[in-house]
């Protein structure tokens, strides 16, 4: 069965899972030199204009997978030999265009910016083109192309641009590492930096659990991420690579909820503060709505959290489809509680550098978290569960106006009515991937069916309203 | 005395919470807040025996609704006694 969506995330995994395999064996070193050598075996090239070139990429391959730049804040870079410094020219008639007499793309042009050769064809003067893209839509023969880069289209907050090698350049000003650009490139030449060699020397130095328990966080939206495999088995899997216990980050979904639903009513307005990509598109674009974003940590710190105070030499390594969590961990609120952040990506190479066959395993529980919780996966979720606690509390004065949006565009529109005071809304769910965290760029897979998988997980849930999913931890724990 | 009930997903679909509270109400009864130390822990590794409570450095698997008060007395109480 297929794991991955395309060749580009299939070669990501597969220098992750050679690199964790050289890490389990001590092997690191001489992985630099052994790995690209055995990826690209040659004599042919499949991918490139030779195999050197593919060996120097799997090596830059390489050097993201081992963390990357040092001198780079950002978890996302460009891998700069990697990237085919692709036509930048925007909206251009290709040979396509027949010299019809129709003439729509000059109509429905409002600039004024399409005129005619002497042959009838259509030419775009670009200084007054805003690349809008209508022209391309009314052409009968599909004659009028966007030579956009597909970073560049990916990234809603402008953060790609070329440098003067026409490589792609991000902006870490701008940049707010939701991915995107990493899972839309077409040649692999972005890529979140990887923290894997640091997890393997974790599950090492833990030796089974003795000198400190391992604790995996794994996201909701895992529940649509391994085809191949029952959750339970991925849970055997994640202790049978040395993990003391799984735990579900939706537990920490259902504490944000019900102590989000408490703060929206204090202060009457509120963004969430979940998706870490989201909080930082309001800090470096809306800076004014910084004091409405919610206090509370995300579900992934609030159950770190919540563990390390049960085992304060517990270690946890959240596990889930983003990238912006490896940014988030950084932050100095976050810090204390997280050891380190993978990928779903990241958990199937450190999986199968082990050769572990998940579906040859038995299953395991995971069941602590409500339906509520394990729903904050997908966009709306979280507002659902916002609604659950407002009504369990049984706060009945509050006339609760929420927006779910999915997708920076979505979040931008809502952001800028609440900049000017004009959103009818009163609460802003925030999520910078389409379709909420399953649509992350650290998913194996992205699709439609996606949403509905975390609903059926969301039903098998044991607790069924919130309150009692965190009713054991509410009652102690507390001091 | 430190007593941790597991709260990990199998212990917690087994009834951990029902632990929890059962603990809490003898705890208050037999007027022991100030001698017990009471915490959740993810998970202590006896997944298929039931509710897990470790007292001190013990653990006691299997713990129930109906066997919670002779728990409470063999490993609670007589100890503090």
């Amino acid at each position: 069965m297929r794991k991955f969506d395309t060749n580009v995330q299939h070669l990501k995994y597969t220098v992750l899972r050679e690199v964790a395999r050289s890490a389990f064996q001590n092997d690191l070193h001489h992985a630099v030199y052994s790995i690209p050598q055995k990826i690209v075996a040659g004599p042919k090239a499949t991918m490139r204009c030779c195999i050197y070139k593919e060996r120097a990429i799997v090596g830059e391959r390489i050097n993201l997978a081992m963390g990357g730049n040092p001198e780079n804040p950002n978890v996302i870079e460009v891998l700069d030999v990697a990237c085919d410094e692709c036509p930048v020219g925007g909206y251009e008639v290709s040979d396509a265009c027949r010299g019809c007499i129709a003439h729509r793309c000059e109509d429905v042009c409002r600039l004024g910016a399409i005129s005619f050769d002497a042959s009838q064809k259509a030419v775009i003067d670009k200084d007054k083109c805003v690349e809008c893209g209508k022209c391309a839509s009314v052409c009968p023969f599909s004659a009028i192309k966007n030579y956009k880069r597909p970073c560049q289209n990916s990234c809603k907050v402008k953060a790609i641009s070329m440098d003067e090698d026409k490589k792609a350049m991000i902006d870490n000003s701008k940049c707010i590492s939701c991915g995107a650009c990493v899972y839309q490139c077409p040649f692999g030449a972005i890529m979140d930096k990887s923290y894997i060699v640091d997890v393997v020397d974790m599950i090492k130095n833990s030796e089974n659990n003795k000198n400190f328990k391992l604790y995996a966080v794994i996201a909701p939206s895992i529940s649509s991420q391994f085809s191949d495999a029952q959750l339970g088995q991925v849970v055997s899997g994640i202790k049978k690579l040395g993990f003391h216990t799984v735990v579900e980050a939706a537990l920490g979904a259902d504490m944000v909820a019900s102590m989000e639903a408490e703060e929206l009513v204090e202060k009457g307005f509120l963004t969430s503060s979940c998706c870490p990509a989201f909080v930082d598109y309001i800090k470096k674009q809306f800076p004014t709505l910084v004091p409405h974003i919610s206090h509370n940590l995300s579900p992934m710190t609030v159950i770190a959290k919540h563990i390390k105070k049960t085992d304060p030499s517990a270690r946890v390594v959240f596990m889930g489809p983003c990238t912006a969590k490896k940014m988030e961990m950084q932050r100095p609120e976050v810090a204390p509680y997280i050891d380190s952040v993978i990928t779903f990506e990241e958990l199937q190479a450190l999986i199968d550098s082990k050769d572990i066959d998940l579906a040859s395993l038995p299953m395991d529980t995971l069941d602590n978290a409500s339906y509520y919780g394990r729903i904050f996966a997908r966009s709306g979720g979280l507002t659902e569960a916002v609604k659950e606690a407002l009504a369990e509390k049984n706060i009945t004065d509050f006339d609760l106006k929420p927006i779910a949006c999915d997708g920076i565009e979505a979040c931008r529109t809502a952001l800028l009515k609440a900049s000017k005071n004009v959103l009818p809304n009163n609460f802003i769910e925030g999520m910078a991937c389409v379709g909420g965290c399953i649509g992350g760029a650290g998913c194996l897979t992205h699709g439609e069916r996606n949403k509905n998988e975390v609903d059926n997980y969301g039903k098998e849930a044991m607790e069924k309203t919130i309150a009692t999913a965190i009713a054991p931890y509410m009652s102690i724990n507390r001091k | 005395m430190n007593i941790y009930i597991c709260v990990g997903s199998s212990c917690h679909i087994k009834g951990s919470y029902d632990i929890i509270q059962l603990m809490k109400e003898a705890v208050e009864t037999h007027q022991l807040e100030d001698k017990v130390n009471l915490s959740a822990a993810f998970c202590l590794g006896h997944c298929t025996d039931g509710v897990t409570v470790k007292i001190d450095e013990d653990l006691i698997c299997g713990v129930s609704k109906d066997t919670f008060s002779d728990f409470f007395d063999n490993y609670v109480l007589a100890r503090l006694s």
